[in-house]
C-alpha cells in the first residue's frame, strides 16, 4: 500500500470560501446591509439586500482582528459589483466584534446567532446550540429570534472547534471528514474519560497504542464532546425546534450524537453551498438583519 | 532498615531508597511505553547507588497515578498520603503541601505527624499542571528550562486570559504577533497557571507553613508567580520532584516498624 505523505499536512485546515447568489440583483434595491462575525477561529461576513442574503464569505481569523474583519468583508463583496460605500449599515459581532473597523455598531454573537437561526430555519426555532471555535453556547429564543436565555462555556476547549482541530491533527484526519469518519464504526465505544483536550490527547494516544483504530478513538472523543454539549443544552432547557449553528454544525458526528443523547432531531440542514443559508454564517446573517432594522430606525421609520 | 518508594508519575518515575530514616539514593526514569520496566530499571540503579541489594529492602511501596502498573512492590499508598508524610519529614512545620506534577496538581492539608487531613485536586483540566508550561514553551519556541529565568526578567505583567491549555496557546501566539517581549509572555504564562493553582488551594484553605513539591517546584518562574499570588512564603525542598517517592518510602518504614511491634 502506498503511504500518502502526511508530513507538514494541515489536517485542521478547513475550506475558506465565498459565494455570490447570481440570481439576485441589488440594482433596484434599497437597503444593503452587512454583518461581520469575527470569531476566535473563523471570520464570516454576509451581505444582505432588503433582508435577504446576497453574498457571503468564510475564512480563518488571523492574528489581527481588524485585518480579518476587513479581509472577510472585502471577500464577501468580491464579484458583487458593490463598493463598501453601498453598504448602508454594518453590524460587527463575534469574539472580535469591537475590532470591526467598518461596523456602525457591535452586537453580541448570541443575539446574532438567534436572529440568524430564525432567518435560516424560520420562526419555529426555540433552542440553538452554537459551537464556535472557542466556546459552546446554548441559546433559547422566541419566535422573532430574540434571545430569552443562554448559557455559555468559554473556559475550556473541550467540544469547541479548536479542540476538534487539535484532534484532527492528532489523528491525521482532515477536519471536514471527521464527522463521517467518527460514524464509520460498527459499535459506539465508551466515551473518553478526559474532557480536557490536553488530557484527552494523552488518553487517545494510549488507546491507539492499545490497538484501537483511529475511527474508534475519534468516535470515543466525539461522543464525550457531544455529551458535554447536550448537558449545556439541557441546562438552558431544550425546547423544539432545535438547531445547531457555528462551524461544528457541519460535523455530522457531533450533530447526530447530540440528537441521539437529547432524543430530538435537529431541523434539516439547509443546502448551504447553494442556498446561502450556511449555519456557520448564522451569526453574520443575523448581524446583517439587525443592521437592516437599525438602519431603518436611524432613518426614522 | 532499608525501604523504598516508587512514584509512578505520568511523565517520570522517581525512586527513593531510605536507610534508617535517611535518603540513601534516588533514581529517575521516563515513564515511556513500559512504565513497569522503567520503574524496575530506576529501582535497580538506585539500589546500586545505595550499595544495597534487593533482598535487604524490607518493604517497597508504590504511589503516583500509575501506581497500579508497578510490579514487585509490597503495596501502594495514595499520592496525598505520600505528599503529607514527605512534607512534614522535610519541614516539621508544614501543614499545607502543594504538589504540581506534569498532569496533576493537588493541595494537601496535614497534621504535625504528616497525616493527611484533607485535599483538593485539579481534576480534568491541564491548565494548572506542568503540561501547561510545556505547551506554552513550545508556542513561544523557548526551552522548558529557560521559561522560568525568562519570566524573572519581565518588567511588568501582561495578563493572558487562559483558563485552558489549548486557548493559552492561541493567546501566546496573539501576544507574539503583537510583538510582546518573550519575558513578559513567559511571566504571563506563569501568572495564569499560578491563578489556577491558587484558586484550587483556596478551596482547601491555606494553613502555614506551605510546602511546594513536584517537578514544577523546580521552575523559578512558577514559584515566583505562585508566591506573589498566594502572598505566603513557600518552603521548597531540594529535589522537590522526589517528594512522592520519599513519602512512600517513609510510609513503608512506618509499616515495617508497625509490624515489628
Amino acid at each position: 500500500m502506498k503511504e500518502t505523505p502526511t508530513e507538514g499536512r494541515e489536517f485542521w485546515r478547513w475550506q475558506e470560501y465565498h459565494r455570490v447568489l447570481s440570481d439576485k440583483s441589488w440594482k433596484n434595491k434599497d437597503i444593503i446591509t452587512a454583518g461581520v462575525d469575527v470569531g476566535s477561529v473563523g471570520s464570516k461576513a454576509a451581505i444582505m439586500i432588503d433582508g435577504e442574503v446576497y453574498s457571503w464569505a468564510v475564512m480563518r481569523t488571523g492574528s489581527n482582528s481588524p485585518d480579518s474583519a476587513k479581509k472577510v468583508f472585502d471577500w464577501a463583496l468580491e464579484g458583487t459589483g458593490l463598493k463598501p460605500n453601498d453598504i448602508k449599515y454594518t453590524v460587527g459581532t463575534g469574539y472580535g466584534r469591537v475590532n470591526v473597523p467598518m461596523a456602525n455598531k457591535a452586537i453580541t454573537e448570541i443575539a446574532c446567532h438567534a436572529k440568524g437561526a430564525n432567518y435560516i430555519w424560520g420562526p419555529s426555532v426555540r433552542t440553538i446550540l452554537d459551537v464556535g471555535g472557542q466556546d459552546i453556547k446554548a441559546i433559547h429564543c422566541d419566535e422573532t429570534g430574540r434571545v430569552t436565555s443562554f448559557l455559555m462555556n468559554d473556559k475550556c476547549a473541550a467540544g469547541t472547534g479548536r479542540g476538534m482541530e487539535v484532534f484532527a491533527d492528532l489523528l491525521q484526519i482532515p477536519i471536514e471528514e471527521i464527522g463521517k469518519v467518527s460514524l464509520s464504526i460498527d459499535e459506539e465505544p465508551a466515551p473518553v474519560s478526559c474532557t480536557c483536550v490536553a488530557f484527552a490527547k494523552t488518553e487517545a494516544i494510549g488507546l491507539l497504542r492499545k490497538g484501537w483504530t483511529k475511527e474508534k478513538v475519534l468516535a470515543a472523543y466525539t461522543r464525550a464532546m457531544a455529551i458535554r454539549m447536550a448537558n449545556l443544552v439541557n441546562r438552558v432547557g431544550l425546547e423544539r425546534e432545535f438547531v445547531v449553528t457555528g462551524g461544528q454544525s457541519k460535523n455530522t458526528g457531533i450533530v447526530s450524537r447530540v440528537e441521539n443523547i437529547l432524543g430530538v432531531k435537529t431541523l434539516p440542514m439547509p443546502n448551504w453551498r447553494e442556498s446561502g443559508l450556511d449555519p456557520m454564517v448564522a451569526g453574520a446573517a443575523g448581524a446583517a438583519l439587525l443592521a437592516k432594522t437599525l438602519y431603518q430606525k436611524s432613518q426614522g421609520n | 532498615m532499608i525501604t523504598a518508594g516508587i512514584d509512578m508519575g505520568i511523565q517520570t518515575i522517581k525512586v527513593v531508597i531510605l536507610k534508617d530514616g535517611e535518603v540513601a539514593a534516588r533514581g529517575k526514569a521516563f515513564s515511556g511505553f513500559e512504565p513497569a520496566k522503567a520503574a524496575e530499571q530506576a529501582f535497580e540503579q538506585a539500589l546500586k547507588d545505595a550499595k544495597a541489594s534487593r533482598a535487604e529492602v524490607s518493604q517497597v511501596l508504590a504511589t503516583g497515578s500509575g501506581m497500579d502498573m508497578a510490579t514487585n512492590v509490597d503495596g501502594t499508598v495514595s499520592m496525598m498520603g505520600a505528599d503529607a508524610k514527605a512534607a512534614v519529614y522535610l519541614f516539621p512545620s508544614a501543614r499545607t503541601v502543594i504538589d504540581i506534577g506534569a498532569e496533576e496538581a493537588r493541595a494537601v492539608k496535614c497534621d504535625d505527624k504528616g497525616i493527611m487531613m484533607d485535599f483538593v485536586l485539579n481534576e480534568r483540566c491541564a491548565a494548572g499542571a506542568g503540561t501547561f508550561i510545556e505547551a506554552m514553551a513550545r508556542a513561544l519556541e523557548v526551552k522548558l528550562e529557560e521559561m522560568g529565568p525568562l519570566a524573572l526578567k519581565a518588567e511588568r505583567a501582561s495578563p493572558i486570559n487562559a483558563t485552558c491549555v489549548i486557548f493559552g496557546e492561541s493567546d501566546v501566539v496573539t501576544l507574539i504577533h503583537r510583538q510582546e517581549a518573550k519575558p513578559e509572555i513567559a511571566r504571563a504564562v506563569f501568572d495564569a497557571m499560578a491563578d489556577r493553582v491558587s484558586s484550587m488551594v483556596h478551596r482547601l484553605g491555606i494553613t502555614p507553613d506551605v510546602v511546594l513539591v513536584g517537578g514544577v517546584a523546580k521552575d523559578v518562574g512558577f514559584v515566583e508567580s505562585l508566591r506573589r499570588k498566594l502572598g505566603v512564603n513557600l518552603l521548597i525542598p531540594e529535589n522537590p520532584e522526589y517528594a512522592g517517592a520519599l513519602g512512600a518510602a517513609l510510609l513503608a518504614a512506618s509499616r515495617v516498624k508497625g509490624a515489628q511491634k
